[in-house]
């Protein structure tokens, strides 16, 4: 075999630890650093290492958008749409521009412009206003006339399948692609308000479904539910002759960019994004958004900062929302469990916005030859849908995960023995198995089998989540003469704590500790990181982070050899020490190397290769890895069936994310995962008024959210699962934490009474229905 | 300690001053005790407390976040006693001492909750820290040696979107373990 000079061959360590390592062989490119043992053989990686901003953050020192003020600055407003669907006919402004303060008035609708004079939904913007206060800028929107011209609309999706419904777009009018940030096939039908379908068909259903000893079916339901990120949507926008700098609560600063640079015809070299503190995103601060035009536009129509910032009611209503959806599941299986059909239609929402689909779990989570999917999108007339936690899985899993606990009943067997046979994946196995043991699976009972009021059970379900990995992402890292160490990116920290994560790399590299690093991250003048959403922040930065940093060590070890009289290959980074590997007693202190630098700082940047072994497939500046991340939750409920309240009294969660980097973070982030499917599967729901088109619940007190008397005890279990794929073997944990919770919660409320709920959210009232102890709702959103 | 009676004391002080002649609706002259110190801001009558705090005063660690008292980002003490700064008048709050989240830690020695809450990871994206660090340090004012049930009590009106609470209650309760020892 000729040898690549680009790369060489490494032994990387393989496998789950719980299960036992192995080894896996792999071609690495040659200018990569060598494999990174497992956590047990390191000093700082893997290890509960407290966030380094936690500091700033405890004494309300992080600087936030929100919290952004500049010489001059102004404050944005925007008008919004009152009505779900009308003409614009005309907007008269002049006496907002007469108002003291008012500095700059931008029209985002133009009346008599086909393309641009129909709002769809309340809460669309119309005009925008700048003004030296906030309260200026209000009492200008009061005086804008707008003269609507109403149309019938439709903000129930059943009623909008209909042929005879309002439609919200016609042909030419529909948005072809994704106008959200979530993808979203082009080229597809729209039928009324019917978007599709999107289809996959493997194997042979009919022949699977023919061949079926069994098929189970059943019509589930997802709400739509709302980000409700506690910093809202925030930008300040600064316009200069030489540039514009944005400082923004967002996900992903170097997209911003490229979407600026687009948007006002600017070069990239004179769009810079700047975000220190992110106050939450969960998907729907990954783009820069209506208000981020309008805010840029106002800025340089009034030639000074400006910065907009929604309220708690734009929020609801315009900053994005997980799609609600209708789905109709049938499976067919054999008497021993083996699956022979799975089919699912379904039908979502994203509003006047596409990407309302179900995700891969039916498709991909269980062995099953034949296949068959179709998904539409629908339009109703309310504010467009964006990538949600999970987005589509979570809707998906939901489905799926109900009806194999279904299956499992009626084929009287354990949902845990049915999955061992049909899932063959080896790390849902071992996750289920450490699962079993911690929530004491073996005391579950029959469904409904308590006898009192108030009734127990335990449930499980499975998430499934495509590892996103950033191959447009890079890092740089500093050494300054003095010893001191900078890391720089692009790369935001949206809570996770990832520049943390990535101090830990960087001194686990130099042997130093990790807050002996200064971390510079959330500036598109450094590196450009990958986006946070996807779950692949860790995947995509932390290889870069510790290739660049094996590199500028390389260049220490180079000074330090001359000083201690050995050759370069000998020396180690150690303890806050360069010394000789064999006689660790010559050494010097790393800053003694440092001063003798010959400039007063040196310097690599390193971008993320690819996987070692290759990805399944790439998208321009993105890519998936081979290996899937997994994650098995089990939930124990009480029912009070008189009341009709689930209370989560426990919920045990066993993640995969490759190698743990920090289990201190980990564990509040899938904390913080489960609470969010929690809080999904029992109180979150957009309610629109059916007569008016209005969200009548757009706020944080109607709009119901989990708090801390609903959290359940959270025991997390983060698996070390190493594939040998990239210099740190690390992927994302986000999104896998969130998906499995509302089924499992589920199939523990089907175990606790012995009815199942297949429709979100599990309120009081929908189990007391269930139960047939009320009339159940009839129409939902 | 807290200062119940003080804090009652305070709204009849404010309720007093405003009697005695009419203000407003331009800015007016405020004045106000933040984090012992006294300030005085100009502002219009309407503006909330939070506002005050976060605008002239720079004091921008008290988070809105829902802007009506639904959410608790904005939580400060006066007098002792947590209240959300954006259901409060600027105006109403008279002679009681305020203090925020950048008034807590005494100089660089942070108060054992903020400690804690660094230790234990009882935050993600910090927004909401703010808010659930005043409420945990004043429900250890008043109750040294609580239980879990009482600090999920003392922050059953705050949201935290990212799901921080467990780590929040282990934090507190460790907190008020360090403060006996």
């Amino acid at each position: 075999m000729a040898s690549d000079p680009t790369t060489r061959t490494e032994i990387f360590p393989a496998g789950i630890a719980s299960v036992g390592l192995g080894e896996v062989k792999r071609q690495i490119p040659i200018d990569e650093p060598s494999p990174l043992a497992p956590n047990a053989h390191l000093a700082i990686i893997g290890k509960p290492v407290p966030r380094q901003n936690g500091r700033a953050k405890v004494t309300g020192a992080t600087r936030f958008t929100v919290d952004v003020a500049i010489p001059g600055m102004l404050h944005g407003r925007i008008l919004r749409a009152s009505l779900p669907h009308a003409e614009i006919r005309a907007i008269d402004s002049a006496a907002a521009a007469r108002h003291p303060g008012v500095r700059a008035i931008i029209p985002i609708v133009i009346p008599g412009d086909p393309s641009s004079s129909i709002v769809r939904y309340i809460g669309a913007p119309i005009v925008a206003v700048a003004a030296v206060s906030m309260a200026a800028a209000e009492e200008a929107l009061r005086l804008i006339r707008v003269d609507y011209k109403p149309l019938p609309f439709v903000v129930d999706m059943d009623r909008a399948r209909d042929s005879t419904a309002p439609a919200v777009y016609d042909g030419a009018s529909a948005p072809r692609g994704h106008i959200s940030g979530y993808p979203a096939a082009a080229g597809l039908p729209l039928n009324g308000n019917v978007r599709g379908p999107t289809t996959e068909v493997r194997g042979d259903p009919v022949k699977g479904f023919a061949e079926a000893d069994l098929v189970i079916e059943g019509e589930f339901r997802t709400q739509v539910q709302t980000h409700c990120c506690l910093e809202p949507h925030a930008i300040v926008a600064d316009w200069r002759a030489d540039g514009l700098t944005v400082y923004m609560s967002t996900q992903f600063t170097a997209g911003v960019r490229h979407e600026l640079a687009e948007a006002f015809a600017l070069p990239l070299n004179r769009v810079r994004v700047i975000v220190d503190g992110m106050g939450g995103g969960f998907g729907s601060k990954s783009m820069l958004g209506n208000y981020g035009r309008i805010a840029v536009a106002l800025s340089r129509e009034a030639q000074a900062p400006v910065r907009v910032v929604l309220d708690r009611k734009e929020e609801q209503m315009d900053a994005g929302n997980r799609p609600g959806t209708w789905q109709r599941l049938r499976i067919g299986a054999g008497r021993d469990g083996t699956l022979s059909a799975i089919s699912v239609a379904s039908y979502g929402t994203a509003g006047i916005g596409l990407g309302a689909g179900i995700g891969n779990v039916a498709q991909a989570m269980y062995a099953c030859a034949n296949f068959e999917a179709s998904q539409h999108d629908v339009f109703i007339n309310a504010g467009p849908g964006c990538a949600m936690r999970g987005p589509g899985n979570t809707q998906g899993a939901w489905a799926m995960e109900q009806t194999i606990d279904e299956l499992a009943e009626r084929l009287s067997i354990d949902p845990l023995a049915l999955r061992d046979r049909i899932d063959l994946s080896p790390t849902r196995r071992e996750e289920r198995r450490i699962g079993a043991v911690r929530i004491g699976w073996n005391q579950r009972h029959a469904p409904g089998a308590d006898s009192g009021p108030i009734k127990r059970g335990m449930g499980v379900a499975q998430s499934l989540w495509g590892a996103n990995v950033q191959t447009n992402c890079a890092c740089e890292v500093r050494i300054l003469r003095d010893g001191s160490v900078e890391i720089l990116s692009s790369v935001q920290d949206i809570g996770t704590g990832i520049g943390t994560v990535m101090a830990q790399v960087v001194a686990e590299v130099l042997g130093l500790r990790g807050d002996q690093i200064t971390v510079r991250i959330g500036d598109t003048d450094f590196p450009a990181g990958p986006p946070s959403h996807g779950s692949r922040t860790t995947a995509s930065i932390t290889p870069a982070a510790r290739v660049a940093a094996s590199r500028v060590l390389q260049s220490l070890i180079n000074e330090a050899a001359l000083a201690l009289n050995a050759a370069p290959a000998q020396l180690i980074a150690r303890d806050g020490r360069i010394l000789v590997r064999d006689d660790p007693g010559r050494n010097m202190k790393f800053a003694a190397a440092a001063a003798r630098l010959r400039t007063d700082r040196i310097s690599a940047v390193a971008s993320r290769s690819d996987d070692y072994a290759g990805f399944r497939r790439r998208m321009e500046d993105a890519a998936m890895a081979q290996q899937d991340l997994g994650g098995v939750q089990f939930a124990a409920v009480a029912v009070d069936t008189e009341t009709g309240i689930v209370r989560v009294e426990r919920v045990v969660a066993v993640q995969d994310c490759g190698r743990p980097m920090n289990p201190l973070l980990i564990e509040s982030q899938v904390q913080g995962g489960v609470l969010m499917g929690t809080s999904y599967a029992l109180f979150e729901e957009r309610i629109l008024d059916q007569h008016t088109g209005r969200m009548v619940n757009p706020n944080l007190e109607q709009y119901k959210l989990a708090g801390a008397r609903e959290t359940p005890a959270i025991e997390v279990v983060a698996l070390e699962n190493y594939q040998g794929q990239s210099a740190t073997d690390a992927y994302g944990i986000a999104e896998p934490a969130s998906i499995a919770t509302a089924p499992a919660i589920a199939n523990a409320v089907y175990n606790a009474i012995g009815v199942r709920l297949r429709s979100l959210p599990m309120t009081p009232a929908a189990v007391l229905a269930a139960l047939g102890k009320v009339p159940s709702r009839s129409s939902r959103t | 300690m807290i200062n119940t009676a003080s804090a009652i004391m305070g709204v009849a002080q404010a309720k007093e001053a405003a009697s005695e002649r009419v203000i407003g609706p331009d800015a007016t002259a405020i004045g106000l005790r933040v984090n012992g110190v006294a300030r005085l801001v100009h502002l219009e009558p309407r503006a909330t407390l939070a506002e005050a705090l976060r605008g002239p005063l720079g004091l921008t660690g008290t988070k809105i976040a829902c802007n009506r008292g639904a959410c608790s980002a904005c939580t400060v003490w006066l007098d002792g006693v947590t209240v959300c700064a954006c259901m409060m008048l600027a105006i109403e709050v008279g002679a009681r001492n305020v203090t925020t989240i950048e008034g807590l830690a005494t100089g660089d020695k942070l108060h054992p909750v903020q400690t804690a809450f660094i230790e234990h990871d009882a935050m993600q994206c910090g927004f909401c820290t703010p808010g659930f660090v005043m409420s945990c340090a004043a429900l250890l004012e008043h109750k040294p040696d609580p239980t879990a049930d009482d600090v999920n009590a003392a922050i059953g009106g705050h949201f935290c979107r990212c799901g921080a609470y467990p780590h929040v209650v282990t934090a507190t309760l460790a907190a008020a373990a360090a403060r006996k020892a």
